[in-house]
C-alpha cells in the first residue's frame, strides 16, 4: 500500500447502546469515531473503542472467528455476531450496537444467556443409548457405525455454535419465555434424527402448551445463523413426525465393542 | 412437562388443522350453493328458510359451524397463552374459550333446528 493511501484512513462512527443494570442509570448511546481498514470487523471497531477512547464499554468476545458465539449482538437493527461482520460490508456511515433482544441486559453489549442455556439443557442435548449391564464395572465403551446418509441427517444441525442469534430474531420468544427457542427445538431435531440416540422420550419434552407447537414459521431464525443452520427446517421436521406425516424409521447404528489397551492384557495375561 | 392432560398438545394441533382444512371445503360448497342462484334470490327470506329444510344443507351449515368454531376457538387459545405465561391465565384461557366454543355451537345449532322446524 503506498504512503498516500496510508494517509485516507477512514473512520466510521459507532453508536453503541450503554446501560448497566447493577446502577439502574438507565440507558443511552455513546457515539465513538473509529478508524477502520477493509476487513476490519465491527468487533474489532469496539474493541478500539475500548482500547482507545473508554476503557468501560462492556463486550462479550472470545475466538474472533465465528466459533465460539460470545459476540452477538444487534448489529443495525439485525442480530449478528460482530466477529463476523465487516464493517466494509455494512456500507454505512454510522453501525449502531446494541444488545441481543430477547435477552436480559447484564450490561451495554453483554447479556444474560441463563435462560437460553436452561431451554438447550432440557432438551437433553446428548446422546442416550441402552446399556443393559446392571453395575458400572459391567459397562462396555462402544463405537457406533454411521452410513453418510445417516449423518447427514443431522449434520447441519451439529454445526450451532450456541450464539443465541436466532433466539433474539425469533418472534415467539420475544412474547413467550418459556417456548424453548429455535435453537433448543433444533437442538431436539439433532438427537432425536441421530441413529445413536435411543431414547422414546424426546419428544415428549415440547409437547405442551409452550412448546414446538408455539413457533409461527417467521424464519427469522434461519436467515440469522451465522453457521448456516435451518432451525426453522429442524422445527418443522419435528412437527411433521408428531403430526405422524413422517415416520422415524432410523435403524439404530450398529454398536461395535472397543477393546481397550488394558483389557487386552489382561485378557493376554 | 404438564403431568394432568385430557389431550396432548399435539392432538390439540391435529384437530386445529384437520377442523381448518376441512372448513376450506364446507364454507367453499356454501359459497357455491349462493352462487348457483341470482345473488338477491339468495337472499330472499323464503329461500333461507327452504335451505333450512334441506337436509344436506342443514348437515353442511351444522360442520361448518363445529369446525370454525374449534378451529377458531383454539386459534384463540394460542394467542391468548403467549401473552402471559402463568398457570392461573392458562387455566382460565382453557375454560373460557372451551366454554365460549360449547355455548357458540349450542346457540347456533339451536338457530339450525329452530329454522329447520323440527
Amino acid at each position: 500500500m503506498s504512503n498516500t493511501e496510508n494517509k485516507k484512513e477512514e473512520t466510521i462512527t459507532l453508536k453503541v447502546y450503554r446501560e448497566n443494570r447493577g446502577q439502574k442509570t438507565g440507558s443511552h448511546y455513546d457515539t465513538f469515531k473509529v478508524p477502520y481498514k477493509r476487513w476490519t470487523t465491527v468487533l474489532d471497531a469496539l474493541l478500539y473503542a475500548k482500547s482507545y477512547i473508554d476503557p468501560s464499554v462492556a463486550i462479550r468476545y472470545s475466538c474472533r472467528m465465528a466459533s465460539c458465539g460470545s459476540c452477538g449482538m444487534k448489529i443495525n437493527g439485525i442480530p449478528r455476531l460482530a466477529c463476523y461482520t465487516k464493517i466494509s460490508e455494512l456500507d454505512t456511515s454510522t453501525i449502531e450496537c446494541e444488545p441481543l433482544p430477547n435477552f436480559p441486559i447484564i450490561r451495554d453489549l453483554v447479556t444474560d444467556f441463563s435462560l437460553f442455556f436452561n431451554h438447550h439443557k432440557e432438551m437433553q442435548p446428548y446422546i442416550q443409548s441402552k446399556d443393559n449391564s446392571e453395575n458400572d464395572t459391567e459397562k462396555k465403551t462402544f463405537s457406533f457405525y454411521q452410513s453418510p446418509k445417516d449423518v447427514d441427517k443431522y449434520l447441519q444441525f451439529s454445526y450451532c455454535i450456541k450464539c443465541g442469534l436466532c433466539y433474539s430474531a425469533c418472534p415467539t420468544v420475544g412474547t413467550d419465555l418459556r417456548f424453548p427457542g429455535p435453537q433448543a427445538l433444533a437442538q431436539l431435531y439433532r438427537y432425536y434424527a441421530d441413529t445413536r440416540d435411543e431414547s422414546k422420550n424426546r419428544l415428549n419434552i415440547v409437547d405442551d402448551k409452550h412448546g414446538i407447537w408455539r413457533c409461527h414459521f417467521a424464519g427469522s431464525c434461519s436467515k440469522v445463523c451465522p453457521k448456516g443452520v435451518d432451525p426453522a427446517l429442524g422445527i418443522q421436521l419435528l412437527r411433521s413426525y408428531m403430526l405422524g406425516i413422517s415416520k422415524n424409521n432410523k435403524e439404530p447404528a450398529k454398536k461395535i465393542e472397543i477393546i481397550t489397551d488394558k483389557e487386552n492384557n489382561d485378557n493376554n495375561s | 412437562m404438564e403431568s394432568h392432560r385430557v389431550l396432548k398438545e399435539s392432538q390439540i394441533m391435529k384437530i386445529h388443522y384437520i377442523t381448518g382444512i376441512a372448513a376450506i371445503f364446507v364454507v367453499a360448497v356454501h359459497i357455491l350453493m349462493r352462487l348457483i342462484v341470482p345473488f338477491e334470490l339468495s337472499l330472499e327470506y323464503d329461500y333461507i328458510i327452504a335451505n333450512y329444510k334441506n337436509i344436506i344443507y342443514v348437515l353442511i351449515l351444522e360442520s361448518i359451524l363445529i369446525l370454525i368454531s374449534v378451529h377458531g376457538f383454539n386459534g384463540m387459545r394460542i394467542i391468548l397463552l403467549e401473552l402471559r405465561q402463568t398457570k392461573p391465565w392458562e387455566n382460565m384461557v382453557t375454560v373460557v374459550t372451551i366454554s365460549a366454543m360449547i355455548a357458540l355451537i349450542a346457540y347456533g345449532t339451536r338457530t339450525i333446528i329452530l329454522a329447520n322446524g323440527l
